[in-house]
């Protein structure tokens, strides 16, 4: 399972567009192997690189810049990581080192792959955002305090996050061993489901 | 009390445990796989020493990977995409999964597949790791996609651990106008509300207009919840819905079918029931639509020009998004020459889709230098279309007439209408590069594509009536 997430400072990414889609964050002709490895050089693939299908770097984008070299944290805007469910996606930014992910919106699939990848979605109104970054480059390093719900550049704002993905992250957690626990229960439930609804039942 | 929802019933009635206040475990009644991810959730479950806990309601289908080139093979024109498919194969095989292969009756779009195969019943849990999962929320079933790790998750419990979603009612009441068509209602939502529009909210569509919806218009509407960012959509199961469902291969029959149908009784919002939000419209303001942009709210009247930025399209989104799609503001849509029209997805590729694309391309021509291509969205669809003399109008007409599969919807690094290519689509997104590098996509309905194939230029169906 994913690393546990506590607290971490690094150096923040800002890719300030609204609704980067699945699609966007690894193009589907990047995911050639079936499994979940080998995607951190298809991340961003489209807008990271020069050509398609090519390696090289577009000296626009931002990851290729050396402000952001090592960067494990991205600023984005809202309706981040729509499209497409796929878990690529996830992975991508994972492999490649990011651990957080603040924007003011998160697809809900989207999000919900983060927290299963070790990849805290950060939830911070679109205005603090901005403001980092018209800061830049004097705050290229954010804190995400996981434990505090917090996140700073310096001064430490609060975030909300649900307690079962909080939980998921702080401990690297492995939810189907966690629900596993409950197979009986499961059984049972099931067992009275499949008299209550027969019809649902193949 | 308060009355309760559809999504609270069907919450509560598949409410295992509940784990926090915000989180329950719900149980899954029917889990979709397909090749481009299904093979990896399921190799993954069993290097886990994992196995898939109720086999029997697992279904797999080649949808997104394979070719849709008459003749296809395992061998794909996307390159490694053959690994894709043979994965899949081994494992469901493995698992004594249901699988649609290649060369089955049955196989074709998965969210076409379900409610054609019964698959999808009203008062079901279903999950596949595909977004357009909600589709399939237009039978009354709460539906949704997930990622590959909850996959792995509901294949090996039999449930998902769910945040729960707060609701949404979409009402649209009054008729939509001759030539309107649940695909422009969507575009017309999200081009109101927004691609965030409901953020994070399960949708139930109601209202007149969604009453008068036959299911694969239903079908339609609900496709495109997640372009607004939906947990999921649903409607309640009607008449229609019955008629719809009775007598398909995986439905219950005899005395199941009527505790079935008698239970499904049940399934609407209470008269007093409340939601967290609630949107409404008018069905007589919806007109055909298409998209102008790299997102799918970008859309705006067929008749109607590229607008100027707003809020929700600010001058630099606004100006990256006319980059991409070699446009200016004030562009009317319907000038636009086009490259490509492609007929296909788990949006409009089901058999009404392509008899009313039909109707127009009767008895005429692609226009010169247009690719045209119809791919329907499943095998069953395919044949019967045959049977109805459809595929000789679109191939007639200078269609190419394809096997069924996802096929150019997106570019997996096979086929694609090449860089800088102008096409009208009646799918889903119209991302930057979806259907290939530097490709630039239009969506709109079925009948806007098959006019605009012929004008050899974005048009309005009303227009060659």
């Amino acid at each position: 399972m994913a690393e546990p997430f506590t607290r971490l400072t690094a150096v923040a990414a800002p890719l300030l567009r609204d609704n980067v889609d699945t699609d966007a964050i690894i193009p589907s002709r990047e995911m050639t192997s079936v499994g979940r490895d080998g995607l951190a050089d298809g991340l961003f693939a489209g807008w990271r690189y020069m050509r398609v299908g090519g390696r090289e770097p577009n000296p626009d984008f931002v990851l290729n810049q050396p402000d952001y070299a090592g960067a494990r944290i991205l600023l984005s805007g809202a309706n981040f990581g729509c499209g497409s469910s796929r878990e690529h996606a996830a992975w991508a930014l994972a492999e490649y080192g990011f651990r957080a992910i603040v924007a003011p919106s998160f697809n809900p699939i989207f999000r919900g792959n983060c927290i299963r990848n070790g990849i805290v979605p950060v939830e911070l109104p679109a205005e603090a955002i901005a403001r980092w970054v018209a800061a830049a480059p004097a705050i290229h390093r954010v804190t995400v305090d996981l434990e505090a719900r917090t996140v700073a550049a310096p001064d430490p704002i609060p975030f909300a996050i649900d307690a079962e993905g909080r939980e998921m992250l702080l401990h690297g957690l492995d939810p189907i061993a966690l629900t596993l626990r409950d197979a009986a229960r499961i059984a049972a439930f099931r067992a009275a489901d499949a008299t209550a609804r027969p019809w649902a039942y193949l | 009390m308060t009355g309760l929802t559809l999504f609270e019933k069907l919450w509560r009635r598949h409410l295992v445990a509940a784990i926090d206040a915000a989180t329950g475990l719900l149980l899954i009644d029917r889990i979709l796989l397909h090749e481009r991810t299904g093979g990896v959730a399921l190799r993954s479950l069993a290097e886990a020493g994992r196995s898939v806990v109720m086999p029997h309601h697992v279904f797999a289908t080649m949808d997104h990977i394979v070719d849709t080139l008459p003749g296809r093979t395992d061998r794909t024109l996307m390159p490694t995409g053959t690994a894709f498919i043979t994965t899949l194969r081994e494992e469901a095989n493995r698992n004594g999964l249901r699988l649609f292969d290649l060369d089955d009756a049955g196989q074709g779009i998965v969210h076409v597949i379900s409610p054609e195969q019964g698959i999808v019943l009203p008062g079901l849990t279903l999950v596949c790791p595909d977004s357009h999962t909600c589709t399939q929320g237009a039978l009354g079933a709460l539906a949704w996609g997930i990622g590959s790790s909850e996959a792995e998750h509901a294949l090996a419990t039999g449930t998902l651990r769910v945040r729960k979603p707060k609701t949404m009612r979409v009402t649209i009441d009054g008729a939509l106008g001759a030539g309107v068509t649940a695909k422009d209602l969507a575009l017309h939502l999200l081009a109101r509300f927004g691609s965030d529009g409901a953020k994070g909210h399960v949708v139930e569509y109601a209202g007149a207009a969604v009453r008068a919806l036959p299911i694969e218009g239903r079908l339609t509407l609900c496709n495109l919840a997640t372009e607004f960012s939906a947990f999921s959509a649903i409607i309640a199961p009607d008449e229609t819905t019955v008629d719809y469902v009775r007598g398909r291969t995986f439905a219950p029959a005899g005395a199941a079918w009527d505790a079935a149908v008698a239970a499904w009784g049940d399934l609407n919002s209470d008269p007093d029931a409340v939601f967290d939000a609630e949107l409404a419209v008018d069905a007589a303001d919806v007109r055909p639509m298409v998209t102008w942009g790299t997102n799918p709210q970008q859309a705006v009247a067929i008749d109607g020009a590229v607008p100027g930025p707003s809020a929700r399209d600010p001058a630099a989104a606004h100006a990256r998004a006319l980059d991409y799609m070699g446009l200016a503001e004030g562009q009317k849509l319907a000038d636009l020459p086009i490259g490509g029209a492609f007929i296909g997805s788990c949006t409009n590729a089901r058999l009404s889709d392509l008899r009313r694309a039909a109707a127009i391309l009767d008895g005429r021509q692609v226009a010169p230098g247009v690719r045209a291509i119809c791919v329907p969205g499943s095998t069953a669809v395919k044949r019967q279309a045959e049977a109805e003399g459809i595929d000789a109008i679109f191939r007639a007409a200078g269609f190419e007439w394809r096997e069924s599969g996802c096929s150019m919807c997106f570019f997996a690094g096979g086929e694609s209408f090449g860089p800088g290519e102008r096409v009208i689509s009646s799918t889903n997104r119209n991302f930057e590069s979806r259907q290939g590098p530097g490709t630039r996509t239009h969506l709109a309905a079925p009948e806007v594509v098959a006019a605009s194939a012929i004008a050899g230029r974005i048009a309005d169906p009303a227009e060659l009536a």
